[in-house]
């Protein structure tokens, strides 16, 4: 299984991908919605990037308040 | 008309398949344009029909399929009106959706929507009058109306309960969450993913499958699986006006249209 530190890396190097922000640019403890310039259509893009990703269904309000990539990780992770 | 361009949409017919584009920024938002245009094609319907044994409903928005009904020309317009106004406006709007959305439901053709981004609210229950979704890889779909203190008012309810487990429904309307194309697949609202940018190809793949069969056939099968829910539809319009009286729904839909964080579609 994987750790919380490999979620992390995972959401980061996925948000820099389909977000074209460099990798190297982007902490776990980042607001995401301000590093990659997203709004919440895009975040619910980001959202269902990472369901597909990871295999699992992470009902939008659990990411409510959330604006870190470390805090969506933990999220996710406890669905792994 | 076999071809027309609207301010919000724009329709053509080739090789039997009617397509019907969406295409109002940002979203494909549900008002009166929106609205007026779909009577338009309502009107052009049975010319359309005799002439083809299909229909794709899809977006050429990038942000989706639909966002849903038009919030803020809603909270704009209901605050420049007195209350009695504002509900008599809000009913007829109810009324001419549903009869534009009943009578897509309810077309001889084989309906498919093409489903990419947002499928919200109301744009979720214009996919619902569709006998076929299928769901781009990246769609989404939700009824975030309890957000505002409202239910779906464009029949969504009354066609789920038609084509879902009512679990599903509850899940839907009582926790206002997304669900993503797999998920609608698993619970049978999709009938197909397609891959990212692939739904309308696929869609005009099943199309051009479904020009292969008798219309009168096809029309008569779908008659007889599909009954439009009328009773249910009603109710869902008498308690949508009932619910949209209440202060509480002007106040969630005040913070809506001045959200401005970037999360106004979030819960």
């Amino acid at each position: 299984m994987r750790t919380i530190e490999q979620t992390t890396e995972e959401i980061l190097a996925l948000a820099a991908t389909h977000f074209k922000v460099p990798r190297a640019g982007l902490q776990a403890g980042d607001d995401f919605y301000k590093k990659l310039g997203i709004d919440s259509l895009q975040a619910l893009e980001l959202l269902t990037r990472l369901e597909n990703h990871f295999g699992v269904e992470l009902p939008d309000y659990e990411v409510q308040g959330v604006s870190d990539f470390h805090t969506l990780a933990t999220r996710i992770q406890a669905r792994l | 008309m076999d071809e027309y361009k609207g301010k919000s949409l724009s329709w053509r017919v080739t090789d039997g398949i009617v397509e019907l584009r969406l295409d109002r920024a940002p979203a494909n938002e549900i008002g009166l344009a929106m609205l007026e245009d779909l009577e338009r094609f309502i009107s052009a319907l049975p010319a359309l029909e005799s002439k083809a044994s299909a229909l794709i409903l899809y977006s050429e928005q990038k942000a989706g399929f639909s966002a849903g009904a038009d919030l803020r020309e809603l909270y704009t317009q209901a605050q420049k009106m007195e209350a009695t106004a504002a509900a008599r406006g809000i009913r007829e709007f109810l009324n001419r959706i549903h009869a534009v959305l009943n009578r897509l439901d309810t077309s001889p053709l084989t309906t498919i929507a093409a489903v990419h981004g947002v499928c919200f609210g109301g744009g979720f229950e214009l996919a619902l009058v569709c006998d076929l979704i299928i769901a781009d890889k990246m769609a989404r779909f939700c009824f975030p109306e309890l957000r505002l203190g409202l239910i779906p008012g464009f029949g969504g309810i009354p066609r789920l309960k038609r084509d879902l487990g009512n679990a599903v429904i509850r899940d839907l309307l009582l926790t206002g969450r997304s669900i993503n194309a797999t998920k609608a697949l698993a619970v049978g609202l999709a009938s197909q993913v397609a891959a990212e940018g692939e739904a309308l190809r696929l869609a005009r793949a099943t199309a051009a499958q479904v020009t292969k069969f008798d219309r009168n056939t096809a029309a008569a099968a779908k008659q007889f699986i599909k009954p439009l829910p009328t009773e249910d539809l009603q109710r869902e319009i008498e308690l949508f006006c009932e619910l949209f009286s209440r202060p509480a729904v002007m106040e969630g839909l005040r913070k809506f249209v001045e959200d401005a964080s970037a999360h106004p579609y979030l819960p």
